[in-house]
């Protein structure tokens, strides 16, 4: 099954490259724009016909590797 | 004599130098590959910097499940030193032997200069030697080099006096709150000679292994 794993920098946390494309987008003229954070996404293939078990598993993957729970939220979603 | 491990793991570079350094502040220390599951002997061991595995997915986040971190962690709850420099510091923090995390410097710049740090807290196993108030002259050398804790658990043992890179009260060096695991972002092993430019760091590094012949007593 196809699976993406969204890692979200909790919104405490300063994202400086967030910051940095919010500026270049103001100064190429997109006025506005008032905030960007960037994450990122991981995507895997896993083998399993249960999507709730293949979430579970997935989910145990961002809790032991994926994420960083001092700083990031993660959000699974299985695709089929 | 004192024996220190320097942990290599694929990426590190700093091993050869953090074990020069180290001999210069009275250590017999000597590298430990990462696979290595057995640190019997060593009264102390410091992981050193580089880009351990690549520093893919986060700095350390691959380091943490190493081997040989099974047995940092064991040296760490004995109460014996653990050092991380750079890389080796946010080993620690993924590891959860440090509060916190390290992200992406201010300026999104990678850092290479000296600067200057000020000793805030001698209660660590790095800083002890060191009188409160001094400051001292170490290269930084990192990107992901902001030190971050939400939990405010974390204990800044140096400060930098110039805020390079965003880290949270400027902390250049944090401990846990025994003291005895110690991470630090600039290098103290590259100011260990004058002719180096500074030998600074000597003071950390002698602390350091005072505090590993002590534990060994």
């Amino acid at each position: 099954m196809k699976v993406t794993v969204n890692i979200v920098r909790r919104p405490d946390i300063a994202d400086p490259q967030g910051a940095t494309v919010a500026r270049a987008l103001r100064d190429l003229g997109h006025g506005a724009v008032r905030s960007v954070r960037v994450d990122r996404s991981i995507h895997l293939e896993v083998d399993g016909d249960d999507p709730d078990q293949v979430r579970a598993e997935v989910v145990r993957m961002c809790e032991e590797l994926l994420a960083n729970p001092v700083l990031e939220d993660f959000e699974v979603v299985v695709e089929g | 004599m004192t024996r220190i491990g320097v942990v290599t793991f694929p990426g590190s570079n700093c091993e050869h130098d953090t074990v020069h350094a180290l001999g210069l502040a009275g250590a017999d220390a000597e590298l430990v590959w990462h696979r290595d599951t057995d640190l019997a002997g060593l009264d102390g061991v410091v992981l050193p910097g580089g880009f351990a595995h690549g520093d893919y997915l986060r700095p350390g986040a691959i380091a943490r499940f190493s081997p040989v971190m099974g047995e940092v962690a064991r040296l760490a709850d004995e109460g014996r030193p653990v050092l991380g420099v750079c890389n080796g510091f946010q080993i620690l923090c993924e590891a959860g032997l440090l509060p916190g995390a390290h992200i992406a410097n201010r300026d999104l710049a990678f850092i290479c200069r000296p600067v200057e740090v000020e000793v805030v807290d001698t209660g660590s196993v790095l800083t002890r030697a060191a009188e409160p108030g001094r400051r001292l002259r170490i290269p930084l050398n990192s990107y992901e080099g902001a030190w971050v804790d939400p939990t405010g658990e974390g204990r800044v043992v140096l400060r930098y006096t110039d805020d390079p890179n965003g880290s949270q009260d400027q902390a250049a060096a944090v401990a846990n709150q025994e003291g005895n695991v110690v991470g630090v972002m600039p290098h103290p092993e590259r100011a260990s000679e004058p002719i180096l430019g500074s030998d600074d760091g000597l003071v950390l590094l002698s602390g350091f292994v005072e505090a590993c012949r002590e534990v060994k007593v």
